[in-house]
């Protein structure tokens, strides 16, 4: 503690927050323990935000595109100057990695809470970014990039670095002309194919080889550096769950780490760092291979959304150690200070449905309810019970950080406090990353970046055996929750004990059954439940694909207890409208309650309008007013969230008109167009 | 309240044989109607089906809200009744909560001869009416029938009691702010077509209902033209353009939700002006019922060990048990609802009527609902009796069973036999629901009796003609007799005639009770005004 300054007369007072949703919530509440006053800045569609009630001072910045908000430079440095705000953090996105924004900064006189504009440039470009690395003496991926394109150059490449490798289109994209070479004597005939593949899909054939990982770790090492020549590693997170290059989980320390690995990664980060002069909260990210040698990716220079694993390690504030550095103050601790105590896992809670290819979603939280924080659960989030998840930004609703004094532990508390999480209104990736958690091959660490496609099966539990056990259980939650809510309802009535408010299925004569279809991964299971009664007591006689199980259960909050053939047993349970989400200790299980079809209601068929299925952008019109189209001729693309969509006719027919261009933004459930059926 | 000890043993060999004999009588109504509630033959199911619709008991569980009890209505209706087999008289009936609300549920059964009316369909109909005129209970008639039976027009059509009786009931009904909801899920032809034309709200299912006075067929031999069902009279034709429906389904479930969705905006509130308390459980198994009816009905048994299986924590607190023995009379709970029981343990004397009499004078002067167990072989016989004025103590009973504006309930849990049925509150005298076990039998008087008188006759008749009449004789005259009295005196023969809402099994009699007790109280029960009793 002897290095930390106590706050000294240059600390800023006031600063501004150059972004929004959960780390501008984040950087506020840092600032307000140190006595620092806060400015927010909002669009539009954040007028009503979280961050901008945090915050001492708001300012209006423009529209909800981020372009035409939180992106307009002048606008937020004008906004620091007319509130006096000395600083301005940026978080991460929008502006924070902007050199010029930074370089405006520096101009007006605002303290940018980040890296000097040089250190941002050099990493701006990756090649550049690697030429210093390899400078500096900082292992990249061994690759030859040459133009002497005889094979034998390139082979001997190949034999120098060592087997697999993998070959290259240099205009390559999309995995065409690409192939892996597993051993010197496949070599020939890869590199010819390649180069055949190359030239007809690209027209050119130039190559370049690269050592081929086969099971790479992402690995980044946390560094910190200020304006005294000081610099510190604050250890390393493991980020290889991904999905379509999207962090899902991340955890510090990465697990089978030597002290050794880590110290010369961590060297190695540090030596990133300063070869580019930085300053502030910077991350280097390398991939690590099985046999333990790692490479230089890309350094990112500001503050990750996955700090907070690093700082419940460390017991550090990191956003407290970016403002004073920025401030001038020395880094508030020396590497000989820094401990790794325990281990963290952060998870982050995307609006997105994981079982469609994660294509995002957008809609209101209707009901928002985050686990109990406490010394093993925080709760990093931007969104309030209420809230909209709109199109303009980042569908991230919360981060959930857990820490533990060991990965075991900790992964136990990560799946409990998901099982937690309720949210309604809009679909969640809650029950992915349950099941991620929970998955044998995550708990047991063999995890690289494919992990999510490789196990595939366990993590969507795509296995119906594995339902034996969860399809009646879910059955049983219908019916002991249809229950428990008439008795409620049936409590504020002037016939509170009627027997017709029994939700029995009473039947005279015949026996009591009711008849229920759940739906998990889109495959239909019709279950009966039979309500048996011995003396006081209600029991129920499952039934699936003709087997008859014996249940009795109850429910007590989220929680479901049941005896099934007399095996007892419990599961958290999370209920959004007709789906129901079963937490168990070998996963998540997410059914839909399938009611009855009641047809198109709309009196009016097909003629009419088209809506939009989503929140997103106008990419491209493909036709226009007047075309006659063909059923499912696409007429138009939408993007929201790197995910295209196309708009298909419904039917054969005619555009009457279109409302919207290229280019515009589009709320979901918005007419798209005008249509006329024809036969 | 005082608890009845039960004296029976559930071990003891007569108890397990008699629950044996029970068990076989439950065990085949059951099986019985088990067939029956399958509706038509396989064909016609298939049919039905194939063209998109639900068959109609899968339409009324759609219908209920979810998990609500159905309180089916005379199951067994023209059982054996017709040449045709007609389950059910070929229309489901009962009552179900929808919407929140406790409802008449009418739907045909077009898999049985087209859903068209049998003399018994009519009747099943408009008992179900009735029940709901009564007790103040929404209507909800699921409309997919053919119209009355032509063969059997004579029985059908013209009597007061026959079709044209279900249009004045909806009518009067819907006077009385009693609401009537028609679902058009298949034809209604004819007169058919007056049930969602005389409804409140009507609802009709896209290309499946029609609504017409007079079909394709008809009107091609009427006029000469030709038209299609459909645009004669389906749901385009009467949303769009006749306004004779009001509502227009995409498909059954679509027309069901609607269904629910306008009992739901009745603003009806059940106006339960009673004292009710929490249920409690019977201290004794509703099971055990099967063991305490003897197996030979002759045998006497404690009709105190049925209502402590019947009613909440088998509390019954007795009125006048020293008096009157033969008939029990106490006030207890079901389902937490105040009820006066009467309830025979013997034959009726000029005591025990007269405290019928008092007792229903208490529970309709204090609006508390009757219920009856009805196990009676009559008031009784003899010089010293009628001496005694027999049958002015029996017309006080009967005068207070009749006038009594209070809610009753009867259930035949053994005989039912002449003016017994009467002063116990018989089908005639009106109870909200009459319900049967499957060991009761119901008649003017015993088979054995009504031999014996009838071959006493006969006798006297030999007698004055001076011929003689040998044993031998005399018990060939009986045996048909007797058996015909059996025969016509089983529940099967009077629950296929509607002289009772149905059969139920004995064990669930505290269930079926309650759900028509709670029924009963969405109409406000009424002040009481006795006719003269003779004293």
């Amino acid at each position: 503690m002897s290095q930390i300054i106590s706050k000294s007369a240059k600390m800023f007072t006031k600063i501004l927050i150059a972004n929004r949703g959960e780390i501008a919530c984040r950087v506020i509440k840092t600032a307000r323990k140190m006595g620092i006053l806060t400015v927010a800045v909002y669009s539009d569609a954040d007028a009503n935000s979280l961050h901008v009630s945090m915050a001492d001072e708001a300012i209006y910045l423009g529209p909800s595109p981020s372009r035409e908000s939180y992106l307009l430079a002048e606008k937020v440095i004008e906004a620091a100057q007319r509130t006096g705000a000395q600083a301005i953090h940026p978080g991460y996105g929008f502006l924070s990695e902007n050199a010029d924004f930074c370089r405006m900064c520096e101009q007006r006189n605002i303290k940018f809470i980040g890296p000097p504009v040089g250190a941002i440039e050099a990493m701006g470009s990756k090649s550049a970014a690697k030429n210093i690395m390899e400078k500096a003496k900082v292992p990249l991926v061994p690759g030859y990039h040459g133009e002497d394109q005889s094979e034998a150059v390139i082979k001997k490449a190949a034999d120098d670095m060592g087997y697999p490798v993998l070959l290259k289109a240099t205009a390559g994209g999309g995995g065409k002309g690409m192939r892996q070479v597993w051993s010197e004597a496949e070599f020939s005939e890869g590199f010819a194919a390649a180069k055949r593949e190359a030239k007809s899909s690209f027209g050119d054939d130039t190559m370049l080889v690269e050592k081929y990982l086969t099971q790479p770790r992402h690995v980044e090492i946390q560094v910190f550096c200020d304006n005294h020549k000081n610099a510190v590693f604050l250890f390393e997170r493991d980020c290889s769950v991904q999905r379509r290059h999207q962090k899902v989980i991340e955890e510090a320390p990465a697990f089978g780490m030597s002290e050794e690995l880590r110290n010369k990664m961590g060297e190695s980060a540090i030596k990133s760092a300063q070869a580019i002069g930085y300053q502030g909260a910077g991350t280097v990210e390398f991939l690590l291979d099985v046999d333990g040698s790692f490479y230089f990716m890309e350094m990112n220079t500001r503050l990750q959304v996955e700090h907070p694993v690093t700082e419940l390690i460390t017991g550090q504030d990191l956003v407290e150690w970016q403002i004073r550095v920025a401030a001038g103050e020395t880094l508030p601790k020396t590497q000989d200070e820094l401990f790794i105590k325990g281990h963290a896992f952060e998870a982050r809670i995307y609006a997105e449905d994981a079982n469609n290819d994660f294509l995002p979603a957008t809609g209101k939280l209707n009901f928002l309810q985050p686990p109990i924080e406490n010394d093993f659960v925080r709760v990093d989030t931007g969104v309030r019970q209420g809230d909209e998840v709109s199109v303009f930004y980042d569908p991230m609703i919360a981060k959930l950080i857990v820490w533990d004094e060991n990965r075991e532990k900790a992964l136990q508390r990560l799946a409990k406090a998901l099982s937690e999480y309720r949210i309604n209104g809009v679909t969640t990736n809650i029950d992915f990353l349950y099941n991620l958690a929970t998955c044998p091959p995550f708990i047991n660490e063999e995890i690289d970046t494919g992990f999510i496609e490789k196990y595939q099966n366990e993590i969507f539990h795509n296995d119906e055996q594995m339902l034996a056990d969860e399809l009646p259980m879910a059955a049983l939650y219908l019916v002991l929750s249809l229950e428990s809510k008439a008795k409620q309802a049936a409590e504020h009535t002037s016939d509170p004990y009627s027997p017709w408010n029994n939700t029995n299925a009473w039947r005279l004569n015949e026996a009591h059954i009711h008849h229920l279809i759940l739906a998990h991964n889109d495959i239909e299971y019709p279950v009966t439940v039979e309500q048996k009664r011995q003396s006081s007591d209600s029991y129920y006689l499952i039934t699936v694909a003709n087997k008859t199980l014996d249940c009795q259960g109850r429910i007590s909050e989220d929680t479901l207890h049941v005896s099934i053939d007399g095996y007892r047993s419990q599961a958290t349970i999370s209920r959004n409208g007709d789906e129901i989400s079963l937490y168990r200790q070998n996963g998540a299980f997410n059914f839909t309650y399938i009611q009855p079809d009641c047809g198109n209601n709309d009196i009016d068929d097909a003629n009419g309008g088209l809506l939009a299925p989503m929140n997103g952008t106008m990419v491209s019109v493909l036709i226009k007013a007047g075309d006659t189209v063909k059923k499912d001729q696409p007429l138009m693309i939408m993007e929201a969230m790197k995910m295209e969509h196309t708009i298909k006719a419904p039917s054969n027919g005619i555009v009457d008109s279109l409302y919207y261009a290229e280019g515009d933004m589009v709320d979901g459930g918005s007419e798209l167009l005008a249509f006329t059926t024809q036969d | 309240m005082a608890k009845i000890i039960s004296k029976i043993n559930p071990r003891s060999p007569e108890f397990i044989e008699n629950a044996q004999a029970m068990q076989v009588q439950v065990d085949d109504l059951k099986e019985k109607l088990k067939k029956i509630k399958l509706g038509g033959g396989q064909r016609s199911r298939d049919r039905h089906l194939s063209r998109g619709k639900l068959l109609p008991r899968d339409r009324v569980n759609a219908l209920l809200d979810s998990g609500s009890p159905f309180l089916e209505l005379s199951q067994l209706a023209a059982y054996e009744v017709y040449e045709d087999n007609v389950p059910s008289a070929g229309i489901i009936t009962g009552l179900g909560r929808v919407g929140g609300q406790e409802c008449i549920i009418v739907a045909n059964d077009a898999t049985v001869k087209g859903g068209t009316y049998y003399p018994l369909t009519v009747k099943k109909h408009i008992r179900a009416q009735t029940i709901a005129q009564e007790n103040n209970l929404p209507c909800i008639y699921l409309v997919d029938s053919g119209g009355a039976n032509l063969p059997n027009q004579d029985d059908v059509f013209p009597d007061k009691e026959h079709f044209g009786r279900i249009f004045f009931n909806q009518a009067n009904m819907s006077a009385q702010a009693i609401p009537q909801i028609a679902v058009v899920m298949g034809s209604c032809t004819a007169g058919g077509a007056y049930v969602p034309a005389m409804a409140d709200e009507s609802i009709i299912v896209k290309e499946q209902g029609t609504i017409f006075l007079a079909g394709p067929p008809l009107v091609k031999a009427a006029t000469g033209e030709v038209v299609s069902a459909e645009d004669l009279g389906g749901a385009d034709v009467h949303c769009r353009t006749s306004g004779v429906a009001d509502h227009y389904a995409q498909n059954d479930h679509h027309a069901l939700e609607i269904a629910r969705t306008a009992i739901a905006n009745l603003n009806r509130v059940k106006p339960v002006a009673i004292n009710i308390q929490p249920i409690q459980e019977p201290e004794y198994d509703s099971n055990e019922i099967y063991g305490v009816i003897p197996k030979d009905s002759r045998q006497p048994f404690d009709i105190r060990e049925i209502i402590a299986r019947v009613v909440d924590g088998s509390e019954f607190d007795e009125f006048k048990a020293l008096y009157g023995t033969t008939l029990v009379c106490g006030f207890s709970r079901i389902f937490g609802y105040p009820v006066g029981i009467i309830a025979n343990n013997g034959i009726l004397f000029g005591e025990s009527a007269q405290k019928g009499a008092h007792f229903i004078e208490l529970c309709a002067q204090r609006k508390i609902p009757l219920v009856f167990l009805q196990n009676i072989t009559g008031f009784m016989v003899g010089q010293q009796y009628e001496a005694d004025g027999i049958a002015k103590h029996g017309a006080k009973m009967v005068t207070a069973v009749a006038t009594a504006q209070v809610p009753k309930f009867t259930v035949l849990i053994g005989g039912s036999f002449g003016a017994g049925n009467y002063g116990m509150c018989g089908r005639a005298y009106d109870p909200r629901f009459l319900f049967m076990w499957p060991n009761a039998r119901i008649s003017v008087m015993g088979g054995e009796q009504a031999a014996g008188v009838l071959a006493q006759v006969k006798r006297d008749q030999k007698d004055k003609l001076g011929e003689t009449w040998t044993e031998k004789e005399e018990a060939d005259f009986k045996q048909p007799i007797i058996d015909n009295y059996e025969h016509q005196g089983h529940p099967y023969y009077a629950s296929a005639r509607l002289w009772d809402d149905g059969i139920i099994d004995p064990a669930e009699t505290r269930q079926v009770l309650g759900l028509a007790i709670s029924a009963s109280l969405n109409k406000p029960i009424e002040d009481t005004k006795f006719g003269i009793f003779r004293m």
